[in-house]
């Protein structure tokens, strides 16, 4: 058998609407009432319980059910050593299955194996309390998360020193900067030694600085073979830290696998764009009388639809389209935008096949070959036209028709080189580096 | 330690993770941990305790600094709580209402009383609404929940010591003191009443994170209970039989018990400490199993 750290078997946690979402907490008054009114009740749950043995998932009384599953069938294995990402929308699922992970709530149904000591980081400063100095939180908060006194007592000055905040360990926290209070808290979460971490989103807290020293401290215990579940927002963190990604939304798993394809996954679903796009009914398509947009595609070299594309390699945007007059010369263009809104580029047709020629009647397929290594990593959507030039009219024009995801592999191959850090840019083109050496007289 | 323990598997898996030097640490096995849905009654887990008896320690080491920290005059109030009360007590029920005492001075006869009495107090009070006060824990980190009210009931022995002080240099002053075997009963009587105020807190707490009555009910509570138990008061005014039954009021022993070993006066502890302790261990164990119980949705519902 292999290494396993943690292995979830159909999990799945409800939450009861009286008492979760409707907010407060129930009145005595109704649980008594409740109470009076059980015997009848519970004795009619415990004979259907006996007989069908299957988890009572049929509310007790006939009104409609008053529970809503946060988190259903969800099952996976995370090996020893293993960092795991768990990416998804807010409310899908993702806090509910690390406070499961870190039992703080019990599941409703399925079972949980963990071997080896949990550590689990869902907030800021576990346990902080404003009175107490930043030592003696260090103290508490240390405790609660799992450590030995003597491994604090150990690890105290390393602590207090990676927080950068030597000449105020004996001040009150409530009186720190809040840049103070959040570095206090990661280091001692930092110096946490568990066999196995649960991190919910500690990352996007901190300057820039800050946050890099805690992307290296995870490199360290990654290094430390220790095995990491890790939630984030950031999916640059979940490519650059994690080998495999979980994507969790509606309260199951909905996509398992590598890092840089889930995070791809996931762009994508949050931008509600797929990396094909196709209009089945010619009416409804964009476009006028002389051409209408018929099918837009992101591609491979072999011809295979792709949502997420290796950095280094070459792929293609395709566009189909119909022509439905005869005698006009029509260029197709695209534009491709990244996340936030920046045009990277746009490109139109000027293959020499087709320039400035008039197109027959019939069905074009125009693909746009894109190289490897020139695009930066993240999601990109792309728009797409047909236009004539000559006469400056517009066919089409279909915004964010497609999206894709350019992931980084961290292959030497990249531009990337030996850097292992994050690489900001629009583009990451591989360029071509020369160097003149001169060497120095050498002494007489 | 969590070193040792990774060195330990990558010895039994005869394959080290990458980074970590391989030593002859003794191999530990790893802890297993199971998660599944828990149903009805559960076990009490009492080794799970003493395995995280560290986070107890600071969790009443917490609630001790922070509770006088920013007062001016920081632990004397723990001792002026139950000292005004003696003084008022004395004034109102000793002088004017003139309370018989059992043959002892009636300040020290209250004063007596009032020290076991308001650790109890306090102790009830305080941890009847740690859960909820203790939300942004339980709803971050798991340890085991016993502690919060555990912990709170704990921290009122810092006050009780203090307080314990006092009471000896009035006895002292009053010219009562002496060394007597029976000063020895007075741990296991703070014990008794340190269960007594756990147990009803494990009720309290477990039911106020459902229904918020209780901390409206608390301090109602509390009062009652001050004068179900005979400290403004002797037992003594009691007729037998109730005297006895009387005292399935765990604080009645207590309380009897401790002005008995200090001042001299009342009965020894028998039938009705007896009976005392028996009602305690009855609280404390109903109690540790609804806690138990409840404590699974506690996160869910706090």
């Amino acid at each position: 058998m292999a290494d396993i750290a943690v292995k979830v078997h159909d999990l799945g946690k409800r939450y009861e609407l009286g008492t979760r979402v409707n907010g407060g907490p129930t009145m005595l008054r109704e649980a008594l009432s409740n109470t009076f009114k059980a015997p009848f009740g519970k004795f009619a749950t415990l004979t259907r319980r006996l007989r069908s043995r299957g988890p009572d998932t049929v509310s007790v009384s006939s009104a409609p059910p008053r529970y809503i599953w946060a988190l259903r069938n969800v099952s996976f294995e995370v090996p020893r050593g293993q960092i795991i990402g768990i990416v998804g929308p807010n409310g899908a699922g993702k806090s509910t299955l690390l406070k499961i992970l870190s039992r703080i709530t019990d599941p409703s149904e399925g079972r949980v194996e963990i071997h080896g000591r949990v550590g689990s980081l869902l907030e800021v400063g576990t346990g902080f309390h404003p009175e107490l100095t930043g030592r003696e939180n260090t103290y508490l908060s240390g405790a609660l998360l799992g450590m030995r006194r003597m491994e604090i007592d150990r690890n105290l000055d390393e602590i207090i020193a990676f927080a950068e905040i030597e000449k105020f360990a004996d001040t009150p926290v409530k009186h720190y900067s809040s840049g103070m209070y959040v570095r206090l808290a990661f280091a001692v979460a930092a110096h946490l030694e568990p066999e196995i971490l649960i991190v919910d989103e500690v990352l996007a807290v901190g300057d820039v600085a800050f946050q890099r020293k805690c992307l290296n401290k995870m490199e360290d215990v990654r290094q430390h073979g220790r095995t990491i579940l890790f939630v984030s927002h950031n999916m640059q963190a979940i490519t650059r830290l994690c080998t495999r990604a979980i994507l969790i939304s509606h309260g199951g798993i909905q996509h398992d696998g590598p890092a840089a394809e889930t995070a791809g996954k996931y762009l994508m679903e949050s931008v509600s764009t797929s990396a094909e796009r196709v209009w089945s009914e010619s009416l409804s398509a964009p476009g006028d009388g002389v051409a209408r947009l018929r099918k837009v595609r992101v591609r491979d070299e072999s011809g295979t639809t792709v949502d997420a594309i290796d950095i280094t390699r070459r792929f293609g945007i395709e566009m189909v389209f119909e022509v439905l007059e005869d005698g006009h010369a029509l260029i197709p263009s695209l534009a491709v935008l990244n996340e936030s809104g920046t045009c990277v580029f746009i490109t139109a047709d000027r293959d020499p096949v087709s320039r400035g020629k008039p197109r027959p009647r019939g069905t074009e397929t125009a693909v746009a070959w894109i190289p490897g290594n020139l695009l930066s990593e993240g999601l990109l959507l792309v728009s797409v036209a047909l236009s004539t030039p000559r006469t400056l009219t517009r066919h089409f024009y279909q915004r964010d028709a497609v999206a894709f995801h350019v992931v980084d592999n961290f292959s030497p191959d990249s531009a990337r080189g030996d850097w292992e850090g994050p690489i900001p840019g629009v583009v990451r083109p591989l360029l071509k580096w020369t160097t003149q050496s001169t060497a120095a007289a050498a002494a007489p | 330690m969590a070193k040792d323990l990774i060195q330990g598997v990558s010895i039994v898996d005869g394959a080290p993770p990458e980074g970590v030097p391989t030593s002859d640490s003794p191999a530990l096995p790893l802890v297993k941990t199971v998660i599944e849905p828990s149903r009805g009654w559960v076990p009490l887990k009492l080794s799970e305790l003493w395995e995280y008896r560290e986070v107890l320690y600071f969790l009443i080491w917490r609630d001790v600094k922070v509770r006088y920290r920013p007062a001016l005059l920081g632990g004397v109030w723990a001792v002026v709580q139950p000292f005004m009360t003696m003084v008022v007590f004395t004034v109102f029920f000793g002088r004017l209402a003139k309370m018989p005492s059992d043959g002892a001075p009636y300040a020290l006869f209250a004063f007596a009383a009032l020290v076991p009495w308001t650790f109890f107090a306090n102790g009830l009070t305080q941890s009847a609404n740690s859960l909820v006060s203790s939300s942004h824990l339980i709803t971050k980190v798991y340890f085991p929940r016993v502690l919060v009210p555990m912990g709170r009931v704990l921290s009122g022995l810092p006050d009780l010591g203090l307080s314990f002080l006092v009471l000896l240099g009035m006895v002292w002053w009053y010219g009562l003191f002496e060394i007597r075997g029976r000063l020895l009963w007075l741990p296991a009587l703070a014990f008794l009443a340190f269960i007594t105020a756990f147990g009803v807190g494990l009720w309290l707490s477990a039911l106020n994170v459902r229904y918020r009555d209780i901390q409206h009910a608390v301090p109602f509570l509390a009062q009652i209970w001050l004068f179900a138990t005979p400290i403004a008061y002797p037992s003594s005014l009691l007729p037998e039989p109730w005297r006895t039954i009387y005292s399935v009021n765990p604080l009645v022993g207590v309380v009897e018990g401790f002005r008995w070993a200090l001042l001299g006066s009342g009965h020894a502890p028998g039938l009705s400490l007896a009976f005392s302790t028996l009602a305690a261990v009855v609280l404390l164990v109903t109690g540790a199993y609804v806690f138990r119980r409840s404590e699974r949705t506690f996160a869910d519902v706090v």
